[in-house]
């Protein structure tokens, strides 16, 4: 089998599996007990926080667990809008954003708030001009991918930051989970980003568990109140195992990861050279600097994705159509609608995500099935 | 920038006449201990300066250890380059680039003792000065406190540039003063009365008293913790944990509540300075804050200070709360020392101290206790720990779960 779906989700990295098993067996205690066995968990606890903020460059204490990327993009939207509704109703999100972002800022409509959308231009990256013309003085937050889910795209990150530079009272928030690991730190988490969210099954680690960046400083509510985990502002006994083994995916997603990149990047460039060598393939991903390097989307003209997911599947390649999230509901991508792509097009569209463990031969071999399909496919063609 | 050398001027140790090589030999073993981390560096300690060798040693590394070294006023990393004007002027740029804003003020401050050299120091002034402004058209130059002062000395091993000066810790070198037992409760004042001490030279070691289970084990690694954050300063401390379980319960069980703190207070600083006395300390040192609390009354001091005639020292007597927690903070043991855990001074508080306890009372209470077997049974159960810097006890030893990380 290949499997060029990890942008879907990815596999479990044998040792963070092996972390997560012996985690669950070895550590009883609730972090939140008096005795010994919590103040164990607390210890692990408190060294996986410091493990991913050493990695992230950033502090212990900017570093939140949660259940994932959804809740980390439901909880800095929403804890904003209860943090600062008395400061503004106005949030900025752009048209390309995941629904866990778009529809966590529409359901805020109904309390009173008002949300705007920056658009993108024909490739996928957010027009920073026109997001600049949609701030207003009651504007709260902006809240923009860093890598786009569908087509790879990598956003304008410091260029949204350096505007946001002269208005100092709006949250930025990033949705990284297609980021990390995937292009340097550095290059988007910036100085004006407030807040980060990512999510562990992106990068090798188990579902279910993933953490916010909060830059201290900054203040949202929180959306789980109870006992007072996580510094009080999310509650829920904590998922020991989860957060442990999130550590050690984060590590190791992230060590020799220049050499991860470029490998990626290398498997990247070459399907996109071979596939556009396809008289009918439309590619809408680019082996560029400007594109994340594990994910190619592309489709052929006249062949629903749905389709050439399916043909695919039934060789043992497995893709999907642009998002994961969204191709159960049978609909063009969110994000190549905001592209303007024709929806006829649009419909064509499929996704191939790569790993780091992903190898040229798999590459190779997924060329070859994707030949034999295309041929048949060929036959149907009527110009 | 990656320096080669860095140049120490001492603190008040250059106005200490005959002393002065013992203050200069101290500190120059304080700097081999803070940067133990580092085989290839090379000290040497001359009556004015020291000078340390890298030898290779990354210098951004080596700075902030630096910093916390009592006893040096300032000190400048500079490069070592050859004798040519070219890489010189090279060096130059790099160097005032690294500081460089526009607008800033500039001077050159050229020295030679190699007179073989051709330029002489005016001519290196002029010369580097006009090729550093060539590069920096926007720097201002201005002889008097200038922003920057780019140093270049010729040497008969080389030139040396530098253009920062950072400051040190100032101070005495720790241990030019003598031991010294510091009582650290694990709250905001205590660390910080311990850095000042260690700041005016005397070497420390941490007294800490437990009596689980009234006081929790976190208490107890809250303490180290805090011990681990004063260990930059001098290398290691010798942390003692003093078992005062059954001095508690007789107190509590002895001694009407209102007296409580106060005969507490006395057992405690007995025992400091029985420990001070075995372990050659010539003073104690406490976080006492006047009128803080009810212990900290001067009629408190006197009821309590009663026990010793060995010299109290109290860092932070007549600073206020504000002032020992920027003290704090600067030390970066604020954080740690606000976590509430039960402490040896908040089990059995009374909930009325006497503020203005009166000595004869103490005395009068004290005696219905064996202060001598209390004090002998607490000293034989004392455990001595050796704190290093980077360990971690309230979060546990890096090793603790490096399988799973």
């Amino acid at each position: 089998m290949i499997y060029f779906d990890n942008s879907a989700t990815t596999a479990i990295h044998p040792l963070v599996l092996d972390t997560y098993v012996q985690t669950s067996r070895r550590i009883l205690g609730n972090p939140s007990s008096l005795h010994h066995l919590g103040s164990q968990a607390t210890r692990l606890l408190n060294q996986s926080r410091q493990q991913i903020a050493d990695l992230l460059g950033v502090s212990s204490e900017e570093i939140y667990f949660t259940s994932g990327g959804t809740e980390g993009n439901n909880w800095v939207i929403k804890g904003t809008a209860l943090e600062k509704k008395g400061f503004g109703k106005h949030l900025i999100i752009s048209s390309i954003e995941h629904a866990a972002v778009y529809k966590a800022a529409y359901q805020l409509e109904s309390l009173g708030f008002e949300v705007s959308v920056a658009p993108v231009d024909s490739q996928g990256f957010i027009d920073v001009e026109a997001l600049s013309q949609l701030i207003r003085p009651d504007t709260i937050l902006v809240s923009t991918m860093v890598v786009n889910n569908e087509v790879g795209s990598i956003q304008p990150i410091k260029e949204i930051g350096e505007l946001l530079k002269a208005y100092p009272t709006i949250h930025y928030h990033v949705d990284a989970v297609q980021a990390l690991g995937k292009l340097p730190i550095s290059s988007w988490l910036v100085d004006r980003v407030d807040f980060a969210t990512f999510s562990s099954h992106k990068f090798h680690g188990p579902k279910g568990t993933g953490f916010i960046f909060w830059r201290k400083g900054r203040k949202i509510q929180p959306l789980l109140n109870g006992g007072g985990q996580e510094s009080g502002q999310r509650s829920g006994t904590e998922n020991v195992p989860g957060v442990v083994a999130t550590a050690r995916a984060t590590r190791l997603q992230l060590e020799e990861v220049a050499e991860k990149i470029a490998r990626q990047s290398q498997i990247q460039a070459y399907l996109i050279d071979a596939l556009s060598q396809y008289e009918r393939v439309v590619l809408f991903s680019k082996a560029s600097a400007n594109y994340a390097p594990h994910i190619i989307c592309f489709g052929i003209k006249g062949i629903k994705g749905e389709v050439l997911v399916h043909a695919l599947e039934e060789k043992e390649v497995i893709i999907s159509t642009t998002s994961a999230c969204s191709s159960r509901s049978h609909q063009e991508g969110g994000t190549l609608k905001a592209m303007g792509v024709p929806t006829e097009l649009g419909t064509s569209a499929v996704r191939a995500s790569l790993n780091s463990q992903t190898t040229m031969a798999e590459a190779e071999q997924f060329m070859i099935t994707f030949n034999h399909v295309y041929q048949k496919f060929q036959q149907l063609f009527i110009d | 920038m990656q320096y080669t050398e860095i140049m120490v001027r001492y603190g008040e140790l250059s106005t200490k006449g005959k002393n002065r090589r013992v203050f200069i030999n101290m500190l120059a073993a304080n700097v081999r201990k803070a940067l133990h981390e580092y085989p290839n560096l090379k000290i040497h300690a001359d009556r004015d300066r020291m000078h340390l060798l890298l030898n290779g040693e990354d210098s951004q590394e080596i700075i902030p250890k630096l910093s916390h070294v009592f006893g040096i006023q300032n000190f400048s990393p500079a490069i070592r380059v050859e004798k040519d004007m070219a890489i010189i002027y090279q060096t130059a740029c790099e160097l005032v680039a690294s500081v460089y804003e526009p607008g800033k003020t500039f001077k050159v401050n050229a020295r030679r003792s190699d007179h073989d050299f051709p330029l002489d120091t005016n001519s290196l002034n002029r010369e580097i000065g006009h090729v550093v402004l060539e590069a920096f058209p926007e720097l201002v130059v201005q002889m008097k406190q200038p922003d920057i002062i780019l140093r270049v000395e010729i040497r008969n091993n080389g030139a040396y540039l530098s253009c920062e000066t950072i400051k040190g810790a100032g101070g005495l070198p720790v241990g030019s003063s003598g031991r010294g037992m510091l009582m650290l409760s694990g709250g905001i004042d205590s660390p910080v009365a311990g850095y000042l001490a260690m700041k005016r030279g005397v070497e420390i070691e941490a007294v800490h008293f437990a009596s689980p289970p009234y006081t929790s084990e976190k208490a107890l690694q809250k303490a180290k913790d805090l011990t681990v954050k004063l260990v930059p300063y001098v290398g290691s401390i010798q942390f003692m944990e003093v078992p005062f379980t059954e001095i508690q319960e007789e107190i509590k069980k002895h001694v009407p509540s209102g007296y409580l703190m106060t005969i507490t207070r006395r057992m405690m600083l007995r025992i400091t300075d029985e420990i001070r006395e075995q372990r050659k300390g010539l003073a104690i040192i406490n976080g006492e804050s006047l009128g803080q609390v009810a212990s900290q009354t001067l009629q408190s001091m006197i009821a309590i200070n009663d026990v010793t005639h060995t010299p109290i020292i109290r860092p932070v007597v007549t600073m206020d709360k504000n002032e020992i927690i920027e003290l704090a903070e600067k030390i970066d043991t604020f954080d740690l020392a606000i976590q509430p855990f039960e402490d040896c001074c908040t089990i059995f508080a009374p909930p009325q101290p006497k503020t203005k306890p009166k000595l004869d009372k103490a005395r009068e209470y004290e005696q219905r206790l064996d202060v001598e077997g209390l004090v002998r049974r607490a000293i034989s159960g004392i455990k001595v720990t050796e704190i290093r810097s980077g360990q971690r006890y309230l979060d546990g030893d890096a090793e603790e779960f490096s399988d799973l990380l």
